[in-house]
């Protein structure tokens, strides 16, 4: 692949200011002097907090920018050609054929009343010089190329009819009918699963060496980064503050931003907590005279201030935007100390006896019978013990039955069996409905998306004022009083008080969302992927947040995410759940070693790490099941280990080591 | 995402002078906004801005040009077309203006019950009201009118009935969306009453979509009685309307066009700012309006 990279550049940005008009009528930049090139054969990746302007940079690439925005200065060429003079005709001519793009969300983007094969035909029409009649063999020949099983059956389908992952390669398909000499992807595998997230990065990989075109990758995941590009630019605030090979870039970069950004990841090895880095980078128009990142920077001095940095060469030859990138490495890139370990009471607060869960309704004739459906539970055989202040983290891929769990927990579902028990208060009842409120206050449940768990017309004072009213019949000055010092808590200033969820930013949100949960003095909080939307920085002080909040009211969590890396530095305990049933659980540290789950093993391997020397190890296929089945081992049909038919007749047995670290499975625990 | 300022207390106050400057501030939204503000003041203000007698008839001034002294010329009975324009709206808002809030009250009641009641019984209301729907409306009113008689007393209930069945969709579907939020499972989790629930979390939300609703329903109804007025079903004579005289005038158009364009200017003008501010009013609520429009 290397040495097809070229010396000419194929897309070329040239000091380049993006920028729209604000309300007062100045100019405000999303873009700021942006300068690269983009080899044939290369692949460069883009990387930034969300508003970096990230997006806009691919965009701008195509000749394309989004309403009211417009170039303040400098431009872009593809193949020589200036891409904001072409006439609207010539873009049309280069976009979709000679530079495609692959939006987030593609798999979305496909248009739902076509099936696939049309759709790819039409691509062909419109970029490509082939005979009508040589477009269905095309067909099968793009769809096998990007690794879909049964292409002309694929072809036939209706994109609702894939899975997430098949949409995202049917989308690739698209892209490459033009037989594109550059590929943009913006954030390409942000909301796929870990697993099926490693297979498309594989994919694209192999595309990238087979076919030596060259990919932009727009990303906020290091991890993917590392894994298909060959150089990086850091953005932030519209800037490129750094450039360079990947490895210098997430080894031992030269920017402090991008050192707190690699700090603020949480690895998969590493079992404490990532470093927060504080703060939030400017809005436009607001970065000032000098380095837009310096309110954030830790070696700052006056001169970062008063002049803005210019890219500079440092000696490894990477380009840094910062005056002193000579001294950026005494700034860590890892949590730099061991946290104070927490002391857990051996003291159940929670205990789940053989819960089961079923979104199938039974019939009427059921109903009148007595007789449970005949439908397998979404969720079966549930057991699973919480002790006080303990952190249990609950892994397992989307669909797997995380949040039904949680709901259940939480009295919004009804279990179809087993029971749900609370230290103190017995066995609870199944629904909000039957519970007492001091029951309904001990359990507390923070959900993932902010924007969707704040009511968008109540004031910060008046979300918090609920359960205080409920729990605690709080009124005037002493509700205010605790309003406040829950803001406080959550490192948010009473100022807060009287402003919308709307004028907050994603991790100021969440932290609303958790002084919530905490208002009620809970003895159990339920997070169900409580940082999945927010950036990494963002989460990283979410997370430490947390883990203050526990330390100091030592609050048990079940801790739900799909990121393994993320479960890892905050729970004691894991559990892994593959379609609702659960494989292994033990401590933190023996889950995340040998010996494990066989679905563990390939859920470990699928994690990518910001370090391009670590491989993804993918052994299972990139299937999506979209129910259990009803007899022997839950992870039977994907399994690369699978031993023989009592895997599919036979429930596991669970083999403990008698320190609490079980896993399920037909293989003897000593071959695992 | 970033913080307008810092103390904003949103007030009932301060939020709807927060809405007007956002409606105010797009070029679409300051027009409508004028155009309807313009109609109010004239239904007001009109008898006493009015040149000429509404209803003073001059055989000598029949079907005259426009000219100095009748801007707008003068109808078959020599009546000031002008003076006729200006007061023809007065009727029709009057009629509209009360009877939409009836039926964003009545409709958005039903609907936000029926959406919270869920079940077969909503599937039931929703099939009648499709049902209802689908019939041509000017039908359903004429029956009503045929039956009952014209006049306000008769019209308003009935513009009101009608007008608030499709608002029972509207508010039916923005029920279900705010419903299925995790604030609403949040409070449910905390252990809130239902008329709490209802109360503090989902009317704020709903209420939005119905306000956007209600300005579209305006207009809409504006039309139909425009309408009824045109057949003979809405104002008597010789109170002016303008469908009324957009009736009149219409046997003398390829002589006298004046008769029928001005009282056209004076509807579409009202119907069309009504329609931009809504649109404006959508945006700053920001509600996709491109979702919940009416089928
Ligand atoms: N309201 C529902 N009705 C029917 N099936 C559902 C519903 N919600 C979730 N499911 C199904 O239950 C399974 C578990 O889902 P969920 O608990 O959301 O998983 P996770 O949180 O691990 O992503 C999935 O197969 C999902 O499709
Ligand atoms: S220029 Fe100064 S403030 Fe900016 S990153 Fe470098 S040291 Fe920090
Ligand atoms: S029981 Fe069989 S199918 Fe299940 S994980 Fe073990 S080897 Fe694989
Ligand atoms: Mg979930």
């Amino acid at each position: 692949m290397k040495d097809m990279v070229t010396k000419e550049p194929l897309i070329q940005v040239r000091d380049l200011s993006v920028g729209f008009t604000g309300r007062a009528g100045h100019t405000l930049p999303v873009l700021r002097n942006i300068d690269l090139a983009v080899r044939r054969g290369e692949s460069l990746g883009l990387v930034g907090e969300s508003g970096s302007g990230k997006s806009t940079l691919a965009l701008a690439m195509m000749g394309y920018l989004k309403r009211g925005l417009r170039v303040i200065g400098g431009g872009t060429h593809f193949a020589g050609l200036d891409m904001f003079t072409l006439s609207r005709k010539e873009l049309e001519g280069i976009r979709g054929g000679r530079l495609a793009l692959i939006p987030q969300n593609s798999g979305q983007s496909l248009t739902p009343t076509l099936k696939i094969g049309a759709q790819l035909s039409e691509a062909l029409r419109l970029h490509s010089k082939l005979p009508e009649a040589e477009h269905s063999a095309r067909v099968v020949q793009l769809l096998e190329q990007v690794r879909l099983p049964d292409p002309s059956a694929i072809a036939g389908r209706y994109p609702h009819e894939l899975s997430g992952g098949q949409q995202q390669r049917a989308a690739i398909a698209m892209a490459l009918a033009g037989e594109p000499e550059a590929l943009l992807l913006d954030e390409p595998t942000t909301g796929l699963d870990v697993t099926t997230q490693a297979h498309i990065l594989e994919l694209l990989r192999d595309l990238a060496a087979e076919t030596g075109m060259a990919m932009v990758y727009v990303s906020h995941d290091l991890g993917a980064i590392a894994r298909v590009c060959d150089r990086v630019v850091v953005m932030y605030a519209g800037e490129a503050v750094l450039e360079g090979p990947v490895r210098e870039v997430l080894r031992n970069p030269a920017h402090p931003y991008a050192r707190g950004l690699l700090a603020s990841i949480p690895k998969l090895t590493d079992a404490r907590l990532p470093m927060a880095l504080e703060g939030r980078p400017p809005p436009p128009g607001k970065a000032g005279d000098g380095c837009a990142f310096v309110d954030r920077c830790a070696i700052a001095t006056d001169v970062c201030r008063t002049s803005r940095p210019a890219l500079a060469t440092v000696p490894s030859g990477a380009r840094v935007r910062c005056h002193h990138a000579d001294r950026a490495d005494s700034l860590p890139t890892r949590s730099p100390a061991d946290a104070d370990p927490r002391v857990i009471a051996e003291d159940a607060i929670l205990s789940l006896g053989d819960l089961s869960i079923s979104y199938a309704r039974p019939g009427f004739l059921d109903q009148i019978l007595g007789r449970k459906p005949a439908t397998t539970p979404t969720v079966d055989g549930i057991t699973i013990e919480l002790e006080k202040g303990e952190t249990l983290g609950l892994v397992g891929e989307s669909g797997s039955g995380k949040s039904t769990i949680l709901k259940a927990v939480a009295g919004l579902l009804p279990p179809a069996g087993g029971r749900i028990e609370l230290a103190g208060d017995g066995v609870l009842p199944p629904l909000v409905d039957t519970r007492r409120p001091d029951q309904l206050r001990r359990v507390q449940l923070i959900f993932q998306n902010p924007d969707e768990s704040l009511n968008p017309r109540q004031t910060i004072a008046e979300i918090l004022a609920q359960p205080l009213k409920l729990y605690f019949g709080l009124s005037g000055e002493a509700l205010r009083q605790r309003i406040e010092d829950l803001l406080e808590s959550v490192r948010l200033g009473a100022h807060y008080m009287d402003r919308l969820p709307s004028q907050l930013s994603g991790g100021e949100k969440q932290r609303v969302a958790v002084a919530r949960a905490f208002a009620a003095e809970p003895d159990l909080v339920l997070c169900d992927e409580v940082t999945s939307a927010l950036d990494v920085s963002v989460q990283a002080a979410v997370l430490d947040l947390l883990d203050q909040l526990r330390r100091s009211r030592n609050t048990a969590y079940v801790f739900v995410s799909h990121d393994l890396a993320v479960v890892r530095a905050l729970s004691d305990r894991v559990a892994v759940l593959y379609q609702g049933r659960l494989c292994e659980i033990g401590p933190a540290a023996a889950v995340y070693a040998a010996p494990s789950h066989p679905y563990t093993e390939v859920l470990l391997g699928a994690v990518l790490e910001p370090d391009p020397d670590t491989v993804p190890t993918l052994s299972a296929a990139d299937i999506v099941e979209l129910s259990p089945p009803a007899r022997g081992c839950p992870f039977q049909r994907r399994c690369p280990r699978k031993i023989g038919p009592q895997c599919d007749t036979e429930t596991p047995p669970w083999q403990d080591d008698g320190h609490g670290h079980a896993i399920r499975c037909h293989i003897p625990r000593e071959a695992l | 995402m970033a913080v307008a300022s810092t103390n904003a207390r949103p007030s009932v106050a301060s939020r709807f002078l927060g809405v007007i400057a956002d409606i105010t501030s797009r070029p679409s939204g300051a027009i409508g906004l004028a155009l309807v503000t313009f109609h109010l003041f004239l239904a007001i203000f009109g008898p006493w801005l009015a040149p000429y007698d509404y209803k003073a008839v001059d055989a000598n001034l029949m079907m005259q040009a426009p000219s100095g002294a009748h801007w707008f010329g003068t109808d078959h009975l020599g009546r000031d077309t002008f003076s006729r324009t200006l007061l023809g709206g007065r009727e029709a808002i009057l009629v509209t203006g009360i009877a939409t809030p009836i039926a964003v009250l009545w409709g958005g009641f039903v609907g936000i019950f029926f959406g919270l009641v869920g079940g077969r019984l909503d599937d039931v209301l929703m099939r009648v009201v499709d049902a209802f729907l689908s019939l041509p409306w000017i039908l359903k009113m004429l029956v009503l009118i045929v039956t009952f008689g014209t006049g306000i007393e008769v019209l308003i209930p009935t513009l009101a009935f009608f007008y608030g069945i499709p608002v029972i969709r509207i508010a039916r579907a923005a029920t279900h969306d705010v419903v299925a939020r995790d604030f609403i499972q949040a409070a449910r989790a905390r252990g809130h009453g239902r008329m709490t629930i209802i109360q503090r979390e989902l009317l704020p939300n709903v209420r939005d979509a119905l306000l956007v609703e209600g300005a579209m329903r305006w207009s809409w109804m504006l039309l139909a009685f425009s309408s009824l007025s045109f057949l003979g079903f809405g104002v008597s004579p010789p109170t002016p309307d303008w469908g009324l005289m957009i009736a009149d005038a219409r046997g003398f158009m390829s002589f006298a066009p004046w008769g029928v364009l001005a009282p056209v200017i004076g509807l579409s003008s009202l119907i069309i700012g009504i329609n931009l501010t809504a649109d404006a009013l959508a945006k700053a609520l920001g509600i996709d309006r491109a979702q919940k429009a009416p089928v």
